[in-house]
């Protein structure tokens, strides 16, 4: 017998974690991203605890796309940039607004990649994008796993390439990614992603 | 466990649904409109290593076994906290809040969600160095009786002491923080007399009324896994609670401004989430 469900339509997005030499690695491929970029993005930065959020103000001032400090309950909106604020974890809720989370550090982490990946690969599904970057330690390996196995695409940046490799390297062997990439590369691949998902929703 | 589709997703959402629901009847705590995505991590997570099958075995055991409830209810609630948590916090509360209270008589507060009391004891020294402590009295509750035993101890373990001292330091702190704590081998504990004006009781915020008129509400880091309904009815109850030109200290991430109740409040450091109620 079938099972009686409501369709659940999902959204398209982007996560991405980074930590050590992550400043960086974001600031690149965000400012990378053209005007109108329509998926939404939401990153997981290792960060100390009493920062401010200077990152998105500087990131937003660069860039062509809106970069903010993610707000709890906010709604998720197409082409906006979503930054983990210090201290607090960030998840996706399932009706694609944000949650922030104060509980124990995972992964000596909080903001924790693994705690955005995961919640993010149900809220998501086979829709999400799930972008690795340079990092110390292995936050992000387990997150990107279940990224994959929901069924979304899997990006690593290029241990040789990373300021820190761990994090990348971790990924790499924990997720088996659909894709091993350079910073460059890392934006083209988002952009060409985008533009196909912009083909298939136009097609429906 | 594999859910490694929108089905099985979907089917997990459900089973979290009702074990939260059976929960409410039976034990009476409602965690029905928490944030989903913290709720099903938690109770993920204790899954994982409990060697349940699934959500469903968990709800017959949570049902069966008044021990397992325990272990539940630990799982959901956040006591995650440390003394002088946001060191900016309490240097706003010196400077914005401190020299109003200085021209009361008496001074009531309400620590809602005070968890293992480590930010009550902080409020507790700052009080006392600001010369107010001896005309204050504080409740301090939290719906978790687990943690409020330890609140109501005042004992640490000795390896949080480096970061708590960095923190009162960062906070304005006048004395050494040892001045404020006995150290033992494993563990430190709070001076005693930090005690005499505080109240620890067993307050929940989802299901119980106000009990008190008070002049500050501090309830930081509890909202946040709240959803938007909720949220809005913890509003009400602080309303009722404060008392005209009385203030409301939120976490640093949370806010009035949403509620149906901002109306009542003006902002008095929106960095540091402290508001007053209006004197209508």
């Amino acid at each position: 017998m079938d099972i009686k469900r409501k369709s659940v339509n999902k959204m398209h997005g982007i996560v991405i974690g980074s930590s050590t030499g992550g400043f960086y690695a974001l600031k690149k491929i965000i400012t990378s991203l053209p005007e109108g970029f329509s998926l939404p993005i939401m990153i997981a930065q290792h960060i100390s605890p009493n920062s401010d959020n200077f990152m998105a103000k500087y990131f937003d001032g660069l860039s062509l796309v809106t970069v903010k400090e993610a707000d709890e309950k906010e709604p998720i909106l197409p082409g906006v940039v979503y930054i983990a604020p210090p201290n607090y974890h960030l998840l996706i809720e399932e009706d694609f607004t944000l949650t922030l989370s104060t509980e124990e550090k995972r992964n000596y982490a909080r903001p924790s990649v693994d705690v955005l990946f995961e919640s993010a690969a149900y809220a998501f599904g086979p829709k999400l994008i799930g972008v690795v970057l340079t990092g110390a330690n292995n936050d992000g390996a387990k997150g990107l796993l279940a990224i994959k196995n929901f069924g979304g695409t899997t990006i690593v940046q290029n241990p040789k390439e990373a300021e820190a490799y761990v994090m990348p390297q971790a990924a790499l062997e924990t997720a088996n990614p659909d894709f091993v990439l350079s910073l460059d590369e890392i934006s083209q691949k988002l952009i060409e992603l985008e533009n196909l998902f912009r083909g298939e929703s136009s097609n429906q | 466990m594999n859910l490694y589709s929108d089905e099985l997703n979907q089917t997990v959402n459900l089973e979290i649904e009702l074990i939260l629901e059976a929960i409410f009847q039976q034990y009476g705590y409602d965690f029905r409109n928490y944030s989903k995505a913290h709720v099903k991590r938690r109770l993920l997570s204790r899954l994982s290593t409990s060697g349940l099958k699934s959500i469903s075995e968990m709800q017959h055991k949570v049902l069966h076994e008044p021990g397992f409830f325990d272990q539940l209810l630990r799982d959901l609630s956040i006591n995650v906290t440390e003394m002088f948590r946001d060191p900016s916090f309490y240097l706003a509360i010196r400077k914005e809040i401190i020299p109003i209270l200085k021209t009361y008589p008496f001074i009531k507060v309400w620590h809602a969600g005070c968890s293992t009391g480590e930010e009550v004891y902080s409020f507790a020294i700052l009080l006392k160095e600001e010369g107010l402590y001896n005309r204050v009295q504080i409740y301090a509750t939290d719906f978790n009786t687990n943690v409020l035993e330890i609140a109501k101890k005042g004992i640490y373990p000795i390896n949080r002491i480096k970061e708590f001292t960095a923190n009162y330091q960062q906070a304005g702190g006048r004395q050494s923080f040892s001045d404020y704590y006995m150290a033992d081998y494993n563990s430190v504990i709070f001076d005693q007399s930090l005690k005499k004006n505080i109240v620890f009781a067993e307050h929940n915020l989802v299901t119980d009324s106000v009990f008190a008129e008070v002049n500050i509400i501090i309830c930081r880091n509890v909202l946040i896994y709240f959803n938007r309904d909720l949220q809005d009815t913890v509003f009400n109850l602080f309303s009722d609670s404060l008392i005209n030109g009385g203030f409301l200290c939120l976490g640093s991430k949370e806010t009035i401004q949403f509620s149906s109740k901002a109306g009542l409040y003006e902002t008095i450091n929106f960095q540091e989430k402290l508001y007053k109620k209006r004197i209508v």
